[in-house]
């Protein structure tokens, strides 16, 4: 059997395929992110939150309303996301002018309150969700056993950032949100409601989170602790891919995940730590990120 | 009014005297020093705030005249947070012992505060061997389990079953190793063979990495050395990358809440040693309704053994006649423990609490009679097999 490093070349490509799947994950989540910098320059901190927000809609939905996943994965981003308009209209909106930090200061507010309700409610234990019973089981690939849900994962959240990403980059809405962005006075001169588009925006990003935590309800416990746990994972992969690009976001999503899937492998108690020594290099080469165009 | 005012000064001085005589500050404060919000905060937190409050409560709310006052903070898992707030507590708030301490660096922590302020520590949440071997003082009491007992009920048991290969998925700092060093010797010394580990940060989140590893390794049984949402997660996931039930999970530390979280359908068959369970016997059973009424959970071991540490240590003030920390361990070691949670209960000269722990095998969702009805006992394993013998100790308070 070949062997890479002491590791066999079909463990290799099981652990790369793993590190594919969770790069995905990261690659939903850093695009909300990126979404809501790019075109609001607010850095969202309550991105995590509101990440765990949907898994436990999607848990609270199965356990008291009977909802299940498919229901979920539609109904916990717009719930959610309409919490994130209602933290919009009536906070956020006050901030634009100022400095960056306000809008960081008042999301980690937000985020500590929400968790530090959940906590009370629920415990630090995580909650139980099942895989859907069209998803379960999985297939044996040769080199590694991939279960379905984690196919379905990966599918579904490209599918989702391209998805993003078209409609930002290519449609006449996205084009209204980037206007907006550039010089909002502008495009409100020319009769665009710019305030809607920057709260839709908001809501369509903090939507996203709560569909990636819908995706991670199965996989994971659904615990209020575990946004705060993958947040500054997401956070160094905006940062590294670009703070405001979207294709940035998506490729380092997925490189990052591949790299630590790889670290994994061979230095497994440095895997968490990794992406921040990424993040170290590419910033003193490349301040902008990798994708990032220096503003 | 002159005359007046020396006589006053006169009997408070003499009252004042008196009184540190047998209660220092005249009150006996006892401060819960835990996780309350975080990964182990089920396993411990709130939970033993409650268990504490309801031993102070049973035991009468006085010793000795002067009333017991209860103090609680969240440590957070972190050693520095920990050791700060023991010292505010020992230096401005008259605390005069640190109890539960879950989580192994910020037991290791208060210990040597508490030494440094001569107060006493009485560590029930925290599992690694260290705290009665390299790390021992003479004012720690280590009550409810060590990483060693959890080794010897499920390793040999296990090893026993036909589970003599092992890989371990270990959390990457100190009970983690600890847990996995333990176990490692007990599989080696029943025949066993240690195939491998691997450490994962700690807290993790995806194991599917981990869990790839260990199933490459072709081991039939797979040691969790870790706690927490760490386990659950862990046992989750081995379940959906079809990893069970080809190769066993052995869970290390499980706590029944993380049974609970879980559900019988993921944890059915594994392997639990536990110092505590609320349906082993008529008075477990009793006090842990009382507990259930409180906190709407049934008790882990830990929180029970908070319950019995605390009563202790007040049968001990009231013995001894004075909070005194030199005195009150000593009593503290003369004294057996018999209550809901051991029988002969013994505290040794490195602080260890030696008493029996149980081997339980979790139920099948069938065999389940409700919530909570999780594990069958399967055997007691006595004290002196549970835990190191002294002749192994490295304690430097142990004369040899």
């Amino acid at each position: 059997m070949t062997e890479i490093f002491g590791v066999p070349l079909q463990g290799l490509f099981g652990q790369l395929l793993v590190g594919l799947i969770n790069g995905s994950f990261y690659a939903v989540l850093s695009l909300g992110l990126a979404i809501i910098f790019g075109l609001l320059n607010i850095i969202n901190f309550s991105h995590g939150a509101q990440y765990m927000m949907g898994a436990f809609v999607a848990w609270i939905g199965l356990m008291r309303f009977g909802l299940s996943y498919w229901v979920a994965l539609a109904v916990a981003p717009l719930l959610v996301g309409a919490f994130g308009v209602v933290i919009e209209r009536t906070m956020l909106r006050r901030l634009y002018h100022l400095d960056h930090l306000y809008g960081l200061l008042l999301t980690f507010g937000l985020a500590l309150i929400v968790e530090g309700f959940f906590f009370n409610e629920y415990g630090s234990s995580g909650q139980s969700y099942d895989v859907p019973e069209a998803l379960s089981g999985g297939t044996n690939l040769g080199f590694v056993f991939l279960p379905n849900y984690r196919a379905w994962v990966v599918v579904v959240s490209l599918a989702v950032c391209v998805g993003a990403w078209f409609i930002v980059e290519r449609t006449r809405l996205g084009a209204y949100l980037r206007a907006g962005t550039e010089n909002p006075k502008l495009l409100q001169a020319f009769g665009v409601n710019v305030p809607l588009l920057v709260t839709l925006a908001y809501g369509f990003g903090v939507g996203l989170a709560a569909f990636a935590g819908v995706l991670a309800a199965p996989i994971f416990q659904v615990s209020p602790d575990m946004g705060s746990k993958i947040i500054i994972v997401v956070f160094a992969v905006v940062v590294i891919g670009g703070m405001g690009s979207l294709l940035g976001a998506i490729v380092t999503g997925l490189g990052l995940g591949l790299i630590e899937g790889l670290t994994k492998v061979y230095f497994p108690e440095f895997s968490a730590t990794i992406i921040f020594l990424i993040m170290v290099i590419v910033l003193l080469l490349r301040p902008a990120g990798l994708f990032g165009r220096v503003q | 009014m002159r005359t007046a005012m020396t006589l006053v000064g006169a009997a408070t001085l003499a009252f004042a005297v008196g009184a540190q005589a047998q209660v220092s500050n005249d009150v006996v404060k006892i401060g819960v020093l835990t996780d309350l919000s975080g990964a182990y905060s089920d396993l411990s937190g709130p939970g033993s705030v409650q268990a504490v409050k309801m031993a102070v409560e049973d035991f009468g709310g006085k010793v000795l005249g002067k009333p017991i006052e209860v103090v609680s903070a969240d440590h957070q898992n972190k050693g520095d947070i920990a050791a700060n707030k023991a010292r505010e507590w020992f230096d401005r708030e008259n605390v005069d012992i640190i109890v539960d301490l879950v989580s192994t660096s910020t037991a290791l922590a208060v210990m040597k505060v508490a030494k440094e302020k001569n107060k006493i520590s009485v560590v029930s949440g925290a599992a690694s061997t260290k705290i009665t071997n390299e790390d021992c003082t003479d004012t720690n009491v280590h009550w409810t389990y060590d990483t060693r007992s959890l080794a010897e009920g499920t390793g040999r048991a296990v090893v026993k079953q036909g589970g003599d290969t092992w890989f371990f998925l270990t959390a990457d700092y100190a009970f983690g190793h600890s847990l996995e060093k333990d176990t490692s010797e007990v599989v080696t010394a029943a025949g066993g063979k240690v195939l491998g580990s691997v450490r994962h940060p700690f807290p993790g989140q995806d194991f599917s990495s981990f869990l790839l590893k260990a199933q490459a390794s072709g081991a039939k049984v797979i040691g969790l050395a870790n706690a927490g949402t760490d386990t659950q997660n862990s046992i989750k996931q081995a379940a959906e990358f079809g990893i069970t039930p080809k190769q066993k999970l052995a869970g290390l530390l499980i706590a029944i809440t993380d049974v609970h979280s879980v559900g019988l359908k993921a944890a059915q068959n594994l392997y639990v040693t536990e110092s505590f369970y609320w349906d082993r016997d008529d008075a477990s059973r009793a006090w842990s309704k009382k507990f259930f009424d409180r906190h709407k959970k049934m008790p882990t071991m830990v929180q029970a053994g908070d319950y019995s540490a605390v009563t202790h240590y007040l049968k001990a003030v009231k013995a001894a006649g004075t909070d005194d920390t030199a005195k009150v361990m000593a009593t503290m070691k003369a004294m057996p423990v018999n209550d809901m949670f051991a029988k002969n209960g013994k505290i040794r000269e490195d602080g260890l609490h030696v008493h029996d722990v149980f081997l339980f095998q979790v139920k099948q969702p069938g065999d389940s009679k409700g919530p909570w009805d999780y594990y069958a006992v399967v055997q007691t394993v006595p004290g002196d097999q549970a835990f190191a013998p002294l002749s192994q100790s490295r304690c430097p308070l142990v004369k040899k």
